[in-house]
């Protein structure tokens, strides 16, 4: 198959997915049945691409010129191939997921679910394939709006007040200060292509420059930077489904991935050492990591707790594009691929468990472990793999990040890093220690939730695993983004 | 060469385009009340609008890259005779005005039933197309006294088509009482800057009056003139502060009338502005009278913000698409005053993409109001999930009032932003995007009202006959449409731009050698 037409395919058949849902909105098992199938389809194209292209690039392929020098146009290199993959890969897991959450739950409106649901995954795609800026800014948006049904989904007046705030901070966000920055980059520099070593070297200089990152930094919202962090925990009023593969892995990961974009192929990563324009950006994150990992702490509420700790994961990436080296971004690249893996394994565990007990507060969950032990166990190597011990993939991308801080001569980011690693580990592991160690469960049986709701995020974490084998394939892959600037 | 005439001849047909264009809708209007049929006025309406849509398209096709048509009428050449000239300013506007009239009318056949007694049916028709007429007639013509002449009879006739409103609710009638005051005052100060200037040039073709105010530069009875122009004009615009006739209009209108009316007839005052601007005075001058600084661009801000701000606390869905309007009249005054060619891509491509934008969002108003029988918010809470496609198409055009990408409504905003950082004007692009926020939150009350909330026991089911329907997705798959691609609306407001910054065409050359032999 050709490239462009399995890059199309790749939008188009969660699209598909939509619309079957929509029609077959009364013929539960019909409609399930035909998202899974789409699902895997869309999984199929990614690799289709991965076969074609490697860890090279395509040029841009154009669909048509939306203003004069902007056009809508796609293209294929590494960052973007490698979060396509992750994304379209774990929806197929979310999928068979969230169906058994879905029905275990009774939850209402499941064709509307699923329906956003896939559009909000070939937005997704549409993101990991933009060539530029505007087809980015396109897609982004599109993600944004596609997933506020999906947050308000219960219809409560507690939902409709976190998808309020959801939809202000992220659309206020990338309106008031996205927008600005990518008309201002515009005007700079008369293009918006993404091209490794930037398009604004030469084109702005002094202190636009860190005014023009600084508008792109708190513009890109999803990237949950403090302090435009507050939609994330708000978005947990959602369904577990979609805070695993939408707010641990699809929509956050569309913010740092968007971030590393704007970094490398906007400013170029050699003229932000020059420049020196992403200094404070770097100390933002480093606050970013250890306040949002303080607060996780005094979280009882476990998918409240998770997600500061997405908020803390994800200031790891920004601060890896804004350390401006090689392996910084390397590393800040590589982290999606394990953030992603070890979070939504976390997400999928706590929905689990709701589904099976009802239980949302870790103060509840005394000596669930015994009686939930792959669940619980599931947890622990997810865990594990956020704290980034061996033999779990969330080491590698950790050590690169330590490396590229090591590269730009901070110390203190090391130090950061470290005690960021101790911090999860206090907030992560009680979770999983009072599920195995306290309370009295004698005479419960071993109950797991139903197999579509605990397999999953079993799968996952022995994705964690496989991983830490194959991190260097990933570092690999990632290499080009980074080296041919030099 | 930009500024070249197009050949044309006047020996067949297709040479009389720009006549046809205002004559059909014309004569269908008193063939309608001759034939006195309440069956036969629907059919006779549609028929002239199609063609005049027809037309529209024809002549844009023709003028979208350049030059201009010039068009004697009855063969006396300007400028004595009157002048039409068509340009891509002009048909731009002629495919949207003739292109929502043919939309709407299909809408009106269902809607006017349920919303305006029948007796009163034949002569509604009339009635539109007179209003139809005189909008195309404003837009198309090149002489300013019949710019005057068509804006009257646009106006008379849009007075009765609002107090048709008066079937659903009796405050109608004193809206459209505001808006004829209103109305009059306005089109008077517009005739009174038109006296000015026949009294200190002797002509009335505007060619003609920009080589002659050229030669005489600025003296004081010009300038008095622009400035009553401008007021006269700003009243029609609903330009703030003198927009207090919008609002109940817009309200109280049955709901086909709004969908027109808002659709297009500010954009046809706002397309008189331009021409005087731009074409009459030249750019200079309005340069130097430095009206734009510190006129426009204040009042365009109030706007904006202003009417943004009273839209987010409307209890009424169309009360608060009406300010969302004035609001919106505020973008295309900056796009005025940013002088620069993106300024003026974005006024005109706005004055075109939010003409679509409103057409969708009011007929969801009229389909939420033919089945819960008020566009209050309390009547209709959930209604989007017993309308699923009217809500749908709600939802699209909300989305492109807000400006979100992939819609059309961001195609302008976009080209307003990038207008205002080529200027320098930074901190007017900060505001632009800041007001968007305000529409973000006035937009989204509804939809929250619409989806969230839980309908009544006894709500309403099922989206609204097809003839209301189809107009209604035919709108909002254009919003989305012109969202995407834009070679159409761009390229024509780039056009027509480019063409309004260089200042007039000056005298077509055929009737440039009646001016010499005239002898001035």
């Amino acid at each position: 198959m050709e490239t462009s037409t399995a890059i199309f395919l790749s939008m188009l058949i969660p699209t598909a997915a939509a619309a079957g849902n929509m029609v077959w909105r009364n013929q539960p098992n019909l409609r399930d049945g035909f998202t899974f199938v789409c699902a895997v389809l869309t999984f199929l194209c990614v690799l289709v691409v991965l076969d074609n292209v490697g860890s090279g690039s395509t040029l841009p392929i154009t669909i048509l010129e939306v203003f004069p020098g902007v056009d809508l146009a796609f293209n294929v290199e590494p960052l973007g191939l490698l979060f396509a993959i992750i994304a379209s890969g774990l929806w197929i897991l979310t999928h068979i997921y969230g169906v058994g959450y879905m029905r275990g739950n009774d939850e209402k409106h499941h064709a509307r679910f699923f329906a956003c649901f896939a559009v909000a995954i070939a937005a997704v795609m549409g993101i990991a394939f933009s060539a530029n800026m505007f087809t980015l800014f396109l897609f982004y948006e599109i993600l944004t709006v596609s997933t506020y049904p999906l947050v308000a989904h219960k219809g409560t007046p507690e939902a409709i007040k976190g998808a309020r705030t959801y939809l202000t901070i992220l659309i206020g966000t990338s309106i008031a200060l996205q927008l600005t920055a990518i008309i201002w980059t515009f005007t700079l520099a008369g293009t918006l292509d993404f091209k490794i070593g930037g398009i604004l070297d030469g084109n702005v200089e002094g202190f636009m420059v860190p005014l023009l990152l600084g508008l792109y930094a708190f513009g890109i919202g999803k990237a949950a930077l403090m302090p435009f962090h507050r939609w994330l925990p708000a978005a947990m009023v959602a369904p577990t489904p979609v805070s695993a593969l939408l707010h641990a892995v699809a929509v956050v990961k569309a913010g740092v991935f968007t971030m590393l974009k704007v970094g490398i192929y906007i400013f170029g990563i050699d003229f932000l050492a020059e420049t020196g324009a992403s200094e404070w950006l770097m100390w933002l994150a480093a606050y970013t990591i250890i306040a949002a990992s303080v607060v996780a702490m005094t979280k009882d509420n476990l998918k409240a707790r998770l997600a500061y700790s997405t908020v803390s994961q994800l200031a790891y990436i920004t601060l890896g594009m804004a350390l401006a080296t090689q392996m910084g971004a390397i590393g800040g690249g590589m982290h999606i691929a394990m953030h992603a893996m070890g979070k939504i394994t976390l997400f999928m565990c706590a929905g689990s468990i709701y589904v099976a007990y009802h239980k949302t507060e870790i103060s509840d969950m005394t000596g669930l472990g015994r009686i939930m032990p792959i669940t619980f166990l599931s947890f622990l190597i997810g865990a594990l793999s956020i704290i980034g011990l061996p033999p779990l993939g969330g080491s590698w991308s950790k050590w690169l990040l330590l490396v590229g801080a090591v590269d730009a001569g901070h110390q203190i980011i090391i130090a950061v890093l470290m005690i960021s690693s101790l911090l999860n580990v206090a907030y992560l592991l009680p979770v999983v220690g009072r599920g195995f160690f306290l309370g009295d469960t004698k005479g419960k049986p071993v109950a797991e939730a139903p197999i579509m709701c605990w397999a999953p995020p079993a799968i996952t974490a022995i994705g964690c695993i496989v991983l830490f084998v194959y991190a260097g394939y990933i570092e690999t892959f990632l290499t080009p983004i980074a080296a041919a600037a030099n | 060469m930009a500024t070249a005439e197009v050949e044309h001849t006047a020996r067949t047909l297709a040479d009389h385009l720009p006549v046809l264009q205002i004559l059909v809708p014309f004569v269908a209007a008193p063939l309608i009340v001759l034939f006195g049929n309440r069956a036969l006025a629907w059919p006779l309406a549609f028929i002239a609008s199609a063609i005049a849509f027809v037309i529209s398209c024809l002549l844009l096709a023709q003028v979208i890259d350049g030059g201009f048509i010039s068009y004697a009428i009855g063969g006396w050449a300007p400028p004595l005779g009157i002048e039409y000239r068509v340009d891509a300013t002009n048909a731009l506007l002629l495919f949207l005005i003739s292109g929502i009239s043919t939309v709407a009318l299909p809408y009106a056949f269902t809607s006017i039933r349920s919303e305006v007694p029948k007796r009163n049916h034949t002569l509604f028709y009339a009635c539109y197309m007179l209003c139809f007429t005189g909008l195309l007639g404003v837009v198309i013509t090149g002489d300013a006294f019949n710019v005057f002449v068509f804006l009257e009879i646009s106006s008379l006739s849009t007075y009765v088509l609002v107090a048709q409103g008066a079937g659903r609710d009796k405050r109608a009638l004193t809206a459209a009482y505001d808006y004829l005051i209103m109305g009059t005052i306005g089109a008077t100060f517009f005739v009174i800057g038109l006296g000015m200037l026949y009294m200190s040039t002797g002509t009335l073709n505007m060619a003609d009056l920009a080589d002659r105010i050229a030669d005489q530069g600025g003296n004081r009875t010009i300038r008095a003139a622009f400035a009553f122009i401008v007021v006269g004009m700003g009243l029609k615009v609903a330009l703030m502060p003198l927009h207090l006739w919008l609002p109940n209009a817009y309200t109280f209108a049955p709901s086909a009338v709004t969908v027109f009316l808002a659709a297009t007839s500010t954009k046809a005052a706002v397309y008189v502005l331009l021409r005087f601007m731009f074409s009459v005075y030249q750019p200079p001058f309005v340069f130097e009278v430095n009206t734009l600084y510190f006129i426009f661009i204040p009042f365009a801000l109030l706007a904006m913000f202003v009417a943004s701000f009273v839209a987010v606390f409307q209890s009424d869905f169309k009360r608060m698409l009406a300010y969302s309007s004035i609001a919106q009249i505020g973008y295309m005054l900056l796009g005025i005053a940013m002088l620069n060619t993106s300024g003026l891509t974005a006024t005109v491509v706005h004055m075109f993409n939010h003409g679509i934008t409103k057409g969708v969002l009011f007929m969801g108003v009229g389909a939420l109001v033919l089945r819960a029988g008020s566009s209050f918010y309390d009547s209709i809470a959930g209604l989007g999930r017993r309308m699923p496609l009217t809500g749908a198409a709600i939802v699209v055009g909300g989305l492109s009032l807000i400006g979100v990408p992939g819609t059309a409504g961001f195609v302008s905003k976009w080209m307003l932003v990038q207008a205002a950082f080529e200027n320098g004007f930074w901190w007017i692009a900060i505001l632009v995007v800041l007001s968007s926020l305000l529409a973000v939150a006035y937009v989204w009350r509804v939809f929250e009202v619409i989806y969230l909330k839980e309908p009544a026991a006894d709500a309403p089911r099922g989206d609204p006959p097809l003839p209301m329907l189809i107009p209604m997705l035919i709108l909002a798959g254009a919003c989305l449409w012109f969202g995407i691609d834009t070679q159409l609306t761009i390229g024509a407001a780039h056009t027509a731009a480019e063409s309004l910054l260089e200042g007039s065409f000056g005298m077509a050359p055929s009737a440039a050698a009646v001016t010499e032999t005239l002898g001035h």
